[in-house]
């Protein structure tokens, strides 16, 4: 792969790298530099990348690796700040914060999912990704996908009704 | 879009049984719509999914390290040094002129002549302690009585 193929068909994928990549470690900081980490690897060896048919899935599948791998080595257990800094100056500022406020409690919910719920979420619903891309990115039979995805997707919605009918009923 | 529909793809949404064309068509529903009390979580639920989606990376990809620079640093002291060894080799060592020769052997004899000296003085040492060792014998077999 010629660095003109390279910069064509990998450097787009830095957006969805860079928001698995915070899914899972949580902290834009660390979000970024391992996306830096990863397009440094994927650089190193772009000659082997043109032997791949879907170059896309493995850059995927590379980075839940590196970032499977950088919570296991406990590295980044001290930053677990949350960061929702959601810019969007249309909206008036009353409007901003209810929205902030909801939208960082749907956050919050998928934080709290298994790593393997919170990827494919991640990967079906913000990435829209089909199911056997999802499967393959991941190593899964696309079944396993369905119902883990159908499992995050309720725990989700009836966390959020939990919260939002707490004290009333 | 009809409220019983939507109803009816949620479910299949819940269930993971939804085409990507049926999410887009959720999405599009509940950013624009108002939206019913009992369904107001999906609405926080695919705002926030469409939030996230524009998150962008905004730092710059460095796809060389500074690391190529020591690289190329470390081979040219080496080749410097190679260099300096030779050429000082050229210029001093080989040309030994015979004046320069005839000190250099001085000064061996001279150092060796010093260096008996020491040894000399050693081997004095040597026998005086070896005496007094038999004087300490005799004692000790006084002592004893052997």
């Amino acid at each position: 792969m010629k660095q003109a193929e390279f910069l064509n068909t990998v450097l787009p994928l830095k957006d969805k790298v860079f928001r698995l990549a915070k899914r899972l470690l949580v902290s834009t900081d660390e979000a970024e530099d391992a996306t830096q980490e990863l397009y440094f690897k994927l650089w190193k060896n772009k000659k082997k990348l043109g032997e791949y048919k879907n170059v896309e899935a493995f850059a995927m599948t590379m980075t839940k690796n590196y970032c499977l791998d950088q919570l296991k080595a406990k590295r980044s257990n001290n930053l677990k700040l949350v960061h929702s800094n959601y810019a969007d100056d249309t909206i008036s500022l009353q409007r901003e914060l209810e929205l902030k406020d909801s939208v960082s409690k749907v956050h919050q919910l998928i934080e709290k999912l298994p790593a393997k719920q919170k990827m494919i979420i991640q990967l079906r619903d913000v990435e829209n990704y089909e199911y056997d891309e999802i499967g393959k990115i991941l190593d899964l039979q696309p079944t396993a996908v369905r119902v883990a995805l159908s499992r995050a997707r309720k725990t989700i919605r009836e966390q959020l009704i939990k919260q939002h009918n707490y004290g009333i009923k | 879009m009809e409220l019983n529909s939507i109803e009816k793809l949620l479910e299949k949404y819940e269930n993971a049984e939804t085409s990507l064309k049926e999410e887009a068509l959720l999405k599009d529903y509940f950013s624009n719509n108002t939206v019913p009390t009992h369904l107001q979580e999906y609405k926080l639920i695919f705002n926030y999914f469409s939030e996230s989606k524009t998150e962008q990376f905004t730092k710059t990809i460095p796809l060389k390290r500074k690391t190529s620079k020591v690289w190329w640093l470390s081979i040219a002291a080496s080749i410097a040094l190679v260099f300096s060894v030779y050429f000082m080799n050229d210029a001093g060592f080989d040309k030994i002129t015979p004046s320069e020769q005839q000190e250099a052997a001085l000064a061996f004899k001279e150092t060796q002549k010093a260096f008996q000296l020491i040894s000399k003085n050693l081997n004095k040492g040597e026998n005086i302690a070896m005496s007094g060792l038999s004087e300490f014998e005799k004692a000790q077999n006084k002592v004893f009585k052997k």
